[in-house]
């Protein structure tokens, strides 16, 4: 077992930053979880997996010679599209039926795309290029990577450029309009099927850039983002799996607290990060399931 | 006047539940038709089959072309605005998202820079009060902003479904009064179901009262007021 480090502030700091930059790409995750949520009402437990997928897509594309940046663009306009296609093709179907229909669906994409990642890509790890410089920068006593820094700017850029296409576009506005009321949309002359679909192709870039982000330290292989797929639900629910706002707040947390804990907290150390962010989810659901950012639903059943 | 909106014939179900067994009525371009009846008769229904929202049999034609069946969004994109039953409001957007909303159907921010104006000449407070949540509104200014949506998409048809429910008799009275000043002032057509029958009866030209989802009786408003069965069922004297 790792021996806790002695505590310094500024080593304190060091773990802090470290699992923002962690935090960030659960946020990004959580918050295509909770896109999904917010249109379709269901969990998608293939998100971790599509964003497997689309990482390979990536890592395939720089194999062949495409250097870093094209790569990364051509990848989230894949994936944009992959997810659009799946609404259209799988979800679309069974809109209608109930949602546990829709959530076994969600399971069987995950155990489908899993295996054919396996299948095309071989179940080797893979080393994933990362487009950020192997150095530190050191601000007051605190070294940073600028990996670590590169990992959050991306992250967050997205998730603020995401806001602002929902608060200022028509289009963001009215795939608002239609995850608070889609029958009322419908009256408003929206094509609520389509906002669905561009929701799951929205959920899919913010997943691919999640996958593109972690697979340099994760390294790449066919379960990479299981493990922070479910650091990505603890982040969804601790936040409110029915607020973005939340769900960033949420993965963020997550990071940091995870970092720190296994850092200075003798019983948790690297290996039990995961039954500690099983256990938040846990509480989280058992004393506030409504989460730190989410609305009370009471169901008239 | 041309004929703007044309039922005939018009069945509905509910599941095994016909709500609908064959309406038929005109709106003509320009007027106010009133749509009475007792709970349950049809009236709301009819504005649903309509708008889309529940499927129908038989003819519905506006601007004399066939109604798209089952596509709400396609027939609010064809100049029909349906303000529904419990208002249909985005409750958790603000006032001025929701505008943004009916805006839509013509292109959002060119329509809702022509027409917010005009909007706010009828609803001046919707201006002052454009940030609010829609959901903290008064159920009287639910209501209006419910019908000032409708209104920036400069909808060919208004379809207004019961919109005195439970709404104080002076709030009633000012939404009423507006209608008809659009109707008289720009040439707004609409179609409107209420309880109400007094207050309908005021403000339409003509009226059709449902019975069982069928027209029992149609007539110019002050025709159906001098009706014995109308006054006695639905005007109480």
């Amino acid at each position: 077992m790792a021996l806790p480090l002695a505590f310094t502030w500024t080593e304190f700091a060091q773990q802090v930053t470290s699992g923002l930059a962690a935090g960030s790409i659960y946020a990004s995750l959580a918050l295509a979880l909770v896109l999904i949520y917010q249109t379709t009402n269901v969990v998608n437990f293939a998100q971790g997996e599509m964003a497997t997928f689309t990482t390979y897509v990536a890592w395939t594309m720089m194999h062949h010679g495409l250097s870093y940046w094209p790569a990364f663009a051509l990848t989230l306009l894949i994936a944009f599209g992959g997810g659009v296609t799946v609404e259209r093709v799988l979800i679309r179907p069974v809109e209608h039926r109930p949602e546990i229909v829709i959530v076994i669906l969600t399971i069987g994409l995950f155990i489908a795309i899993n295996g054919l990642v396996g299948w095309i890509f071989g179940p080797e790890v893979k080393a994933f290029d990362s487009p950020f410089p192997n150095t530190s920068i050191v601000v007051g006593g605190v070294s940073t990577s600028v990996q670590d820094i590169g990992t959050f700017g991306v992250c967050l850029g997205t998730v603020v450029v995401l806001w602002l296409f929902f608060r200022l576009t028509t289009l963001g506005l009215a795939m608002r309009a239609v995850a608070f009321n889609p029958d009322a949309s419908r009256l408003m002359g929206v094509r609520v099927g389509w906002m669905l679909a561009l929701g799951w192709g929205f959920a899919a870039v913010l997943g691919a850039i999640a996958g593109m982000m972690a697979a340099p330290t994760v390294f790449l292989d066919p379960d990479m983002m299981l493990v922070i797929l479910i650091y990505a639900f603890a982040a969804a629910v601790l936040g409110g799996i029915d607020s973005p706002v939340g769900a960033v707040v949420g993965g963020l947390l997550i990071g940091v607290v995870l970092n720190v804990l296994g850092a200075y907290v003798n019983f948790v150390g690297q290996e039990l990060r995961l039954p500690t962010a099983l256990a938040v989810l846990l509480l989280v659901l058992v004393i506030r399931p409504s989460g730190l950012f989410g609305r009370v639903v009471v169901r008239r059943v | 006047m041309t004929t703007l909106l044309e039922l005939s014939e018009v069945e509905a179900r509910y599941g095994p539940i016909k709500a609908l067994h064959g309406v038929s009525l005109t709106v003509a371009d320009g007027e106010i038709v009133a749509l009475l009846g007792a709970n349950g008769a049809g009236k709301t229904t009819t504005l649903r089959a309509v708008s889309g929202t529940v499927r129908h049999t038989g003819e519905i034609a506006f601007e004399g072309k066939q109604i798209a069946r089952g596509k709400p969004d396609a027939v609010a994109r064809a100049g029909i605005a349906h303000v529904p039953e419990g208002r249909g409001l985005f409750t958790q957007l603000s006032v001025w998202e929701n505008l943004r909303m009916g805006a839509y159907v013509r292109g959002e921010r060119r329509t809702l820079r022509a027409e917010a104006p005009r909007v706010f000449k009828y609803f001046p407070w919707l201006e002052r009060r454009r940030d609010q949540q829609a959901g903290t509104l008064s159920g009287g200014e639910q209501q209006m902003l419910a019908l000032a949506r409708a209104l920036v998409g400069r909808p060919r048809l208004l379809m207004l479904d019961e919109p005195s429910l439970g709404l104080a008799p002076t709030v009633v009275q000012e939404i009423f009064r507006i209608v008809t000043e659009l109707n008289e002032e720009d040439g707004l057509t609409v179609l409107v179901v209420e309880q109400n029958a007094n207050v309908a009866l005021d403000a339409a030209a003509r009226a059709y009262v449902l019975e069982v989802g069928r027209v029992a009786i149609e007539g110019r408003s002050a025709e159906l007021r001098r009706h014995e069965g109308v006054r006695k069922s639905y005007l109480g004297y």
